[in-house]
């Protein structure tokens, strides 16, 4: 399961990320990471089983977190099944079905906005 | 068998008897028939191609006002239309963007708003003459209420088409999509085994005249289009039919980023089977149809082809560059192509499209693409950079580099190496910097080292983009050893453009 979280200039100083694999033991995985004078954000994949323990450490330590369920949105009104959105994809969420119509696997998406920039059509959204 | 006329084939289509299929379904039939025994069996073969398609646009008759108005410009939404044409006709182009929108909303948009029936509003102005007094004109109007609007594209359905792939080190926004550095992707166009033109890729049924599917109305092909190369198997049509009767969901107004705006057009051919030959041509598959990757990297007219692939290959959704595994993506949709060959199949099937052949078929030799003649030779890099550089050794001081520079009097001092490569660059300013924070060390240390530099031999426009997109006021020229041959800076670039 996917989550952003969101932390403050005071906590983005620390090793917030370590303290918390240190004390839950549970492993992470970074998807994205971008962090700013204003603050972090960090989209973090972790297994389902571990994902109340590992965000309420996060919680516990001043961070906010986002569950990212439905990460890219499309509009089917729009989207022509073109795939241009396919090779710009940098984790491969998107690929045709067998009658070339556009498919996605959400759970594999990190917001990085690839596909947004590229879609001709204006289909793609990122929910925040 | 004495071959089929067109006049046969259409009695079969008013008699309910005809038989068609896409071009998809044909290989597999002229395999098991036989190119005789095809011919035999199909009357007409399907074609079908969805994608972005930039020469195009509408001629839109506004009806007069009153008091009347010669329009001297007018805009739909924001967008210009040219109107250099008697009073109230506009001719609104796919890729003119918004005024106030931008690359977001352009001349394609309006068309596809127009087409699903939206509200658009005009903006007009002239110069008033006796018969045509008025001046300004502001209106809102939807395509109910305007009298003719007709597509007319100049230059539609390409063949086939490059594939592009950008070798450079930074990310191209291109009308072929966002190309990632060092071949991160590669993005590709046009149908393959449905393509119109590579069913009959001697144009023996296409020409001025053919009825064809047009954004889901029936159009005609009114000619060879601009850049009609059939040589290279580049081959293009003109194409016009009536805006009123056509279909949203095959005229969709598109926005590449960081290029501009498009219009995807939605195109069908019927191809009639006349003979064993025609059939023959319309078995072609994606793996006999061949195109070239070429390089986007390389911002000039003759870009370097990497390599040939199939289109077998491109759907594949991979393919190998130098050795690299590299994913592709079409740019138009193979989806909505195939809803075309299928929806023009219907119309022939059901009676309410009868194809035609063409009164004159497109050339299919002896036109040639040239290239611009431009006048003058177009100024490299070489003719305004200046070639006495002066350079500093990395390991020197800050101190010593103040000193060249002030004696110099310029402002960058590109930082060499001891085997004289290009090793840094250092600006005034960053001396500047280091001596307020009092960090006079050694040059290696406040020197910028991704170094943004120029060839000689290349076009002073790509040299002043590349300024422009670092926002950057100079760059050395290197040779391929890395050794710096010369400097140019924005104001050379300047000086010669005030010259011009």
């Amino acid at each position: 399961m996917k989550f952003i979280l969101h932390a403050t200039t005071e906590i983005t100083s620390k090793p917030l990320i370590a303290e918390v694999v240190l004390e839950t033991g549970i492993l992470l995985n970074i998807d994205r990471a971008d962090v700013k004078p204003s603050g972090g954000e960090v989209v973090i994949d972790v297994h389902q089983d571990g994902y109340d323990t590992v965000t309420a450490a996060f919680k516990k330590r001043g961070a906010t977190i986002t569950p990212l369920e439905q990460p890219v949105i499309k509009d089917e009104d729009e989207c022509v099944n073109c795939g241009a959105c396919i090779s710009v994809c940098p984790t491969g969420v998107i690929s045709f079905k067998d009658d070339w119509t556009v498919q996605m696997e959400v759970d594999k998406c990190v917001q990085c906005g690839a596909c947004v920039t590229m879609c001709p059509h204006g289909a793609l959204k990122i929910d925040k | 068998m004495s071959d089929k006329t067109i006049q046969d084939i259409n009695e079969k289509i008013a008699d309910g008897s005809v038989a068609v299929v896409t071009a998809e379904e044909m290989p597999g039939i002229v395999a098991e028939l036989g190119a005789e025994g095809a011919a035999r069996e199909v009357d007409i073969v399907t074609t079908g191609t969805f994608g972005a398609m930039c020469s195009s646009g509408a001629f839109l008759n506004l009806g007069h006002s009153d008091p009347p108005i010669k329009m001297q410009k007018v805009w739909f939404n924001d967008v210009e239309a040219y109107t250099g044409l008697a009073a109230i006709d506009a001719y609104m182009g796919a890729t003119q963007l918004s005024e106030t929108r931008g690359m977001e909303y352009g001349g394609a948009h309006v068309i596809e708003d127009l087409v699903a029936g939206k509200s658009v509003d005009i903006h007009a102005t002239a110069y008033g003459t006796d018969c045509y007094p008025r001046k300004l004109l502001d209106t809102t109007v939807t395509i109910d209420d305007i009298n003719q609007a007709t597509m007319f594209n100049p230059r539609n359905g390409y063949q086939k088409y490059n594939v592009a792939t950008n070798c450079s080190d930074r990310t191209l926004y291109t009308y072929m999509g966002t190309l990632l550095p060092d071949c991160g992707n590669a993005t590709y166009s046009a149908a393959g085994v449905l393509s119109p033109m590579y069913n009959d890729p001697t144009y023996q049924t296409i020409g001025m005249g053919s009825r064809i599917f047009l954004c889901g109305a029936q159009g005609y092909v009114t000619g060879q289009g601009t850049q009609h190369d059939p040589t290279n198997n580049f081959a293009t049509m003109m194409v016009q039919g009536d805006l009123k009767q056509m279909d949203k969901k095959y005229v969709r107004g598109a926005t590449f980023h960081g290029y501009g705006t498009s219009l995807y057009v939605g195109i069908g051919i019927p191809i009639p089977i006349l003979n064993a030959d025609i059939a023959q041509a319309t078995a072609i598959t994606d793996a006999d149809i061949t195109t070239n990757v070429l390089d986007y990297g390389v911002a000039r007219r003759s870009r370097p082809v990497l390599r040939q692939v199939n289109y077998e290959e491109l759907k594949s959704g991979m393919i190998d560059i130098n050795g690299k595994e590299v994913t592709t993506s079409p740019m138009s949709s193979f989806h909505d192509a195939r809803a075309i060959a299928e929806e023009l199949k219907d119309w022939i099937k059901r009676g309410e499209f009868y194809p035609t052949l063409p009164v004159e078929n497109l050339p299919n030799s002896g036109v040639v693409f040239k290239p611009m003649k431009q006048m003058g030779e177009q100024p490299t890099v070489a003719d305004v950079m200046a070639k006495r550089v002066t350079t500093i050794r990395q390991g020197l001081t800050v101190e010593d580099a103040a000193k060249v520079i002030m004696e110099g009097n310029f402002n960058h001092l590109p930082v060499v190496s001891d085997e004289d490569k290009l090793a840094g660059i250092i600006t005034a300013w960053d001396i500047a910097k280091a001596v307020a924070k009092s960090k006079q060390d050694k040059v290696d240390d406040i020197m910028t080292r991704e170094v943004v530099t120029a060839d000689a031999s290349e076009p002073i426009d790509t040299a002043a983009r590349r300024l422009e997109q670092h926002n950057i006021s100079a760059m050395p020229v290197v040779n391929k050893h890395s050794k710096v041959v010369g400097i140019i800076t924005s104001d050379d670039i300047s000086k010669l453009v005030g010259r011009r």
